[in-house]
């Protein structure tokens, strides 16, 4: 026990080390005159991100004043719109791809050869399209997130172990009972792998579209402050992004091992 | 009549060289008869079982399930399979109702004898495990009374056994001889120990391979019910060795 919680401590002790070094050289190279406005010390992040968070926006002339919840709301608001427009679009569509060829031969051909075009690369198709509103950011978001979570959906249910099918065929199950009660079951791990990383993709795509299609959003004041030499607030934006794309990951993770406990049990 | 009945049956997977599977193929099984099929790997005695599934269809030949042509898998016909095949996100009891339940049956149809089913193979206390909880002999126990409860009159067991350690499989053995005794349905056993088919069954068809062919057909000179002692008998002895001079040749 006493072994066990030193062996604890020992971990975290050494997996802090360097992060504290970076903090100290941080801080160090910070401070030197050459650096100003350009490095802003780790001290000054963290006043500038709790202005931008906690401060009275007052008559609305400085931007980062208690803006951060609402910027942290439009960015994710946009995700969560795109992701789960990629989520109920690419299931089912990967779902079909992966267990019908005729459905594989009319859409695998489209989905492949688009593909490879990088989201960043439709920027200025998708603002043409849908102009300077969400629309845009949300329809890059969702292109992100939907090929991940397609071409994972349709490796799951290519992969549905032959016998499984077999033993629901000999009793009695119709092909519509093989897609939901065998297919679908079954691709659920390769499924939740999808999200997850169409997810990650997710949050890309809204920091991009933000930076260039759209005037709100942690990608838009990422931009912003940069343009206006807040460098402070360029920093404590990009951590914003990650705790946000962490958090929204353990949210899978956490749905993932109540909808798969068959599967955590598995690799146990 | 014959329950299943199989008259020069070929079965040859295309390629580049194709492979004879089975070659002239003559079986027939009664009803509630237990009939092994033995052999060594690649005799296309799995193929066989298959071919009888419904899974896949012979290149030439009859082959008749209650006098009707066999074209797709179906409840008549039970498999059970050598890695039991039970679906992993189910729990027990959801596995042996799945059959039941997607041919649309009313719960109060099938309830009492997945009860029943699970009552004979042991395992009613486990209705709310899921498989990976439980050992590989109770996986072809739940494997067993799903088709059971299914209410398949021909049963098909592609090396049930196989993976399980010596003394699992041979509970295991009794247990389905029980069920057997109890149900009387008609049993195509697939394996490739000797002693299994012949504790088992009535009728042991050896198999040799490339080409996949029946080459001799024996009946078990054993009573029924058996027990464990009658494969320490003399009888059990002597036809272990024929079927081994068999094999060698």
């Amino acid at each position: 026990m006493a072994n066990a919680s030193l062996a604890t401590l020992r971990r975290t002790l050494l997996g802090m080390l360097v992060p504290a070094v970076v903090l100290v050289i941080w801080q160090l190279a910070g401070s030197r005159p050459d650096m100003a406005g350009i490095l802003p010390t780790p001290i000054k992040v963290i006043d500038g991100w709790r202005d931008w968070i906690f401060a009275s926006p007052g008559m609305g002339l400085n931007p980062y004043l208690g803006t951060w919840v609402s910027n942290v709301q439009y960015s994710s608001m946009r995700v969560a719109q795109g992701f789960f427009l990629a989520a109920l679009i690419g299931v089912p569509l990967g779902l079909l791809i992966g267990w019908s060829r005729l459905v594989q031969q009319i859409f695998d051909p489209l989905i492949q050869s688009l593909r490879p075009i990088p989201i960043t690369a439709w920027l200025p198709f998708s603002i043409a399209l849908f102009g300077i509103r969400d629309m845009g950011a949300i329809f890059l978001i969702f292109l992100g997130g939907f090929y991940a979570i397609v071409v994972n959906t349709t490796q799951g249910a290519r992969d549905v172990e032959r016998n499984l099918v077999r033993a629901a065929l000999m009793m009695g199950a119709s092909r519509r009972h093989l897609l939901y009660r065998v297919v679908l079951p079954s691709a659920m791990p390769s499924i939740f792998t999808g999200l997850r990383i169409g997810l990650g993709i997710s949050w890309t795509a809204v920091i991009v579209s933000e930076m260039v299609a759209v005037k709100s959003g942690l990608g838009y004041v990422l931009w912003d402050a940069y343009y206006v030499g807040r460098m402070d607030i360029v920093l404590a934006d990009m951590v914003s992004i990650g705790i946000m794309g962490y958090l929204s990951d353990r949210l899978i993770v956490f749905i993932e091992r109540k909808v798969l406990v068959w599967r955590m049990l598995q690799s146990h | 009549m014959s329950h299943i009945s199989i008259d020069k049956l070929y079965k040859t997977y295309p390629g580049a060289t194709p492979v004879k599977a089975l070659e002239d193929i003559q079986l027939q099984v009664a009803p509630g008869e237990l009939v092994a099929l033995l052999g060594p790997s690649g005799c296309g005695k799995s193929t066989l079982l298959n071919l009888i599934a419904g899974f896949e269809q012979p290149t030439q030949g009859q082959l008749l399930v209650n006098g009707a042509g066999v074209s797709a898998p179906g409840p008549d016909r039970g498999v059970v399979f050598q890695e039991a095949a039970l679906f992993p996100w189910l729990t027990v009891w959801e596995n042996v109702i799945f059959g039941p339940k997607v041919q649309g049956l009313a719960r109060s149809e099938y309830e009492d004898r997945a009860h029943e089913m699970l009552k004979i193979v042991g395992l009613s206390d486990f209705k709310n495990h899921l498989p990976v909880q439980l050992s590989g002999g109770m996986r072809q126990r739940v494997g067993i009374a799903r088709i059971l409860t299914l209410g398949s009159r021909v049963l098909l067991m592609d090396e049930p056994f196989g993976a399980l350690d010596a003394q699992t499989r041979l509970t295991m053995q009794e247990l389905l001889l029980n069920v057997w005794q109890q149900l009387k349905p008609t049993i195509i056993f697939v394996t490739h120990d000797i002693d299994e088919a012949i504790f088992l069954a009535s009728t042991v068809y050896v198999m040799s391979a490339r080409p996949g062919r029946i080459q001799t057909k024996i009946t078990v000179p054993l009573n029924r019910p058996r027990t464990v002692a009658d494969t320490a008998s003399e009888t059990f002895a002597a036809l272990k060795l024929e079927i081994l001079n068999l094999i060698r040749h």
